[in-house]
């Protein structure tokens, strides 16, 4: 049978068990949304190309499965970049397929003409430029496999629009993309890495988004019971190890308890599993766990050694190194380890003002992960209500917190929210956001309207900036130089234009109860929370600082 | 190829196997300016039956080399990565070529 390149791609879509697609039509990828009209797969229309990465973003980091987004040729495809770099630095499969002008025109400078294949090259894990129909049934099995295998990341397909036109016969469809086994760890190397943890006195695990990734939590979670390790997790590993679990120490660097940062201070031996020594995280390296020695795990081969040398490098999968070594960690006694622990934990703890305050950033945070269903997604933005989150919020099982890690990127959390609840329709999910982030792409409230989604965006609005407001008070002598909106938007009408229910807490008689409400609602839903200005998030580590030089949350009942 | 200053850096060369299409030589570059990595020289041509060719670095050796080594691993269209010393012959055979 005669099929023409975008029906071959639809098909392969099909064949790989994709059920949804974000995206936004335009002139070069007409004959795929011409496909795609006879498929079964739902086509959710965003307003905007960032918005629809982010929504497959969503999708791919709730389920862990690769997820994909169309754009057309030019502004289309430009509009995606972020979002595609975003997933690269966060280690997210997701395969986005873009319209290209038809190959006689590519050079011409033509309308919507731009090089995706060039800009995407340092933001992706591989990308394509399909040049003949027959190529796509390779190319597109194998963009999955790629995105999907060892670390996970985004891969670009661009098809010029005279090969999702030209036809050709297939009578025998390739195999969906699967995923590569990956290769098994070093058995020296794991010999030397139960050795080291056995002969350790203070051993702490450092562990982020590839335990997530490589679905390790639970070992993560039994080899350090039964060893007496705290962990302490990265951002992007929150929920690994849930928050209220006693050897758990919360996220370390940046904006940690000051108990975990002093904590690995003093660690003999850092177990890094599934991380890469990002700066948030380590702060100045060359002081980072400067006494211990580091055991590093992970998949990707390059990021041993690439910030920090480790006395032990494991290379492979961190389930399969672990999982290999979980028998032959010993059970030691740890006790005076633990008990240093709790005394730094009880003479520095995380201080976190205004609990019982439902329109102050933790009280807030506390308020909705009360009223929030057990198996609720949270997504968040980028900037202090997402480091008062990451503090704050009781995580409690892996793919609960999808968050912006690497990149940064506000105009994130909502289209991540959507996408989340497109993969998961029957779960609650809730966004925080700033009212910096939350304009970045705030269109996609549309999108969210359209579909019914059940997100629940939780703005904490003061009107700025706030982390850079912060950074400007702590650091720049408080002159705030473009860091305060002049402008102060309506949310709730804002959203209430977009066909979303809304609720404006600084208005609310009782904000408890009418948080509560409005989470429980089914239904998309925007609730402005009105937080000081001045609020700051703390303790904080100067950028460039060691982790040990905090600035600020410190524990004001035991001084005077 | 003529070193004119003074202070001559260890030089590497790297012998990459790589798939023969158009992209190849960006990601491959890209790896390097991406991360203000000089390629001091690059030879490039198809091998056998031209479905893959060779490309030929000459780069500093440089404590990121290593990784960077890792990196060009990693590319999907890389399949084999060799590592000479400088003394390979590849690139001086061609310094006539280069004489100014």
């Amino acid at each position: 049978m005669q099929f023409s390149g975008a029906e071959i791609i639809v098909k392969l879509l099909e064949r790989q068990g994709i059920t949804q697609i974000s995206g936004i039509p335009g002139g070069a990828n007409l004959p795929l949304y011409d496909a795609l009209k006879l498929s079964s797969i739902k086509h959710i229309l965003a307003r905007h190309e960032q918005g629809a990465g982010f929504i497959a973003q969503g999708m791919a980091r709730a389920s862990g499965r690769t997820s994909v987004c169309f754009a057309t040729s030019g502004p289309g495809a430009t509009n995606l970049l972020t979002a595609i770099a975003d997933a690269r630095l966060d280690s997210v499969p997701m395969v986005a397929i873009t319209g290209q002008v038809p190959l006689p025109m590519i050079g011409t400078d033509a309308f919507q003409e731009i090089d995706t294949y060039g800009l995407t090259l340092p933001i992706t894990k591989h990308n394509y430029l399909t040049r003949s129909v027959e190529e796509l049934l390779r190319v597109i099995p194998a963009a999955f496999r790629v995105a999907a295998s060892g670390r996970p990341g985004p891969v670009v397909v661009d098809v010029p629009k005279d090969v999702q036109l030209r036809k050709m016969e297939v009578t025998k469809w390739p195999e969906p993309g699967g995923t590569d086994e990956s290769p098994e760890p070093d058995p020296d190397a794991i010999d030397q890495m139960i050795q080291i943890i056995n002969e350790a006195k203070r051993p702490m695990f450092y562990i982020g988004g590839g335990i997530i990734n490589a679905g390790a939590a639970q070992t993560i979670r039994r080899i350090a019971e039964k060893a007496s390790i705290p962990t302490t997790s990265t951002l992007m590993g929150l929920g690994a190890v849930p928050s209220n679990h006693p050897l758990f120490l919360g996220m370390l660097g940046m904006h940690a308890a000051r108990y975990t940062n002093m904590a690995l201070d003093e660690c003999d031996l850092l177990i890094a599993a599934g991380v890469r020594f990002d700066d948030r995280a380590t702060g100045k390296v060359a002081q980072f766990c400067s006494h211990a020695r580091i055991i590093h795990i992970d998949i990707d081969p390059s990021e041993l050694g690439k910030i920090k040398m480790p006395f032990v490098g494991v290379e492979g999968d961190v389930a399969k190194a672990l999982a290999a070594a979980e028998s032959r960690i010993e059970k030691v006694d740890r006790s005076a380890w633990l008990n240093r622990i709790c005394e730094l934990k009880a003479a520095y703890p995380l201080v976190m003002p205004g609990l019982d305050d439902p329109l102050s950033p933790y009280g807030l945070v506390l308020e909705a992960a009360a009223a929030a269903e057990q198996d609720a997604i949270i997504t968040t933005d980028v900037g202090q209500h997402q480091m008062w989150v990451a503090q704050s919020f009781p995580f409690a099982y892996p793919r609960q917190l999808l968050t912006s890690g690497g990149l940064g990127t506000m105009g994130f959390g909502m289209p991540a929210a959507i996408g989340a609840a497109l993969a998961y329709p029957n779960r609650q999910i809730i966004c925080f956001s700033g009212d910096g982030s939350l304009l970045m792409n705030i269109q996609e409230l549309a999108t969210a309207a359209e579909e019914r989604t059940n997100i629940k965006v939780i703005v904490m609005n003061n009107n700025h900036l706030g982390l850079v407001r912060q950074q400007q008070e702590l650091f720049y002598g408080s002159r705030f130089s473009a860091s305060r909106f002049h402008a102060e938007p309506d949310f709730p009408a804002i959203a209430r234009g977009f066909g979303i229910e809304a609720v404006d807490l600084g208005q609310a008689d009782d904000p408890k109860k009418a948080l509560k409400h409005a989470i429980e609602q089914r239904g998309p839903c925007l609730i402005n929370v009105p937080i000081p200005a001045e609020d700051k998030v703390f303790p904080m580590v100067p950028p460039g600082a060691a982790n040990r030089d905090m600035i600020g949350g410190e524990n004001h009942v035991d001084n005077d | 190829m003529s070193i004119t200053t003074n202070h001559v850096k260890e030089k590497s060369v790297l012998e990459l196997t790589v798939n023969n299409h158009p992209g190849v030589m960006s990601h491959v570059c890209g790896l390097f300016s991406r991360r203000a990595f000089n390629v001091e020289g690059i030879l490039c041509m198809p091998i056998g039956d031209g479905q893959r060719s060779r490309i030929w670095l000459l780069v500093n050796e440089d404590e990121r080399l290593e990784n960077m080594v890792k990196q060009l691993d990693k590319l999907e269209d890389v399949l084999e990565i060799c590592r000479h010393g400088a003394d390979h012959q590849i690139f001086s055979q061609l310094e006539e070529y280069f004489r100014v």
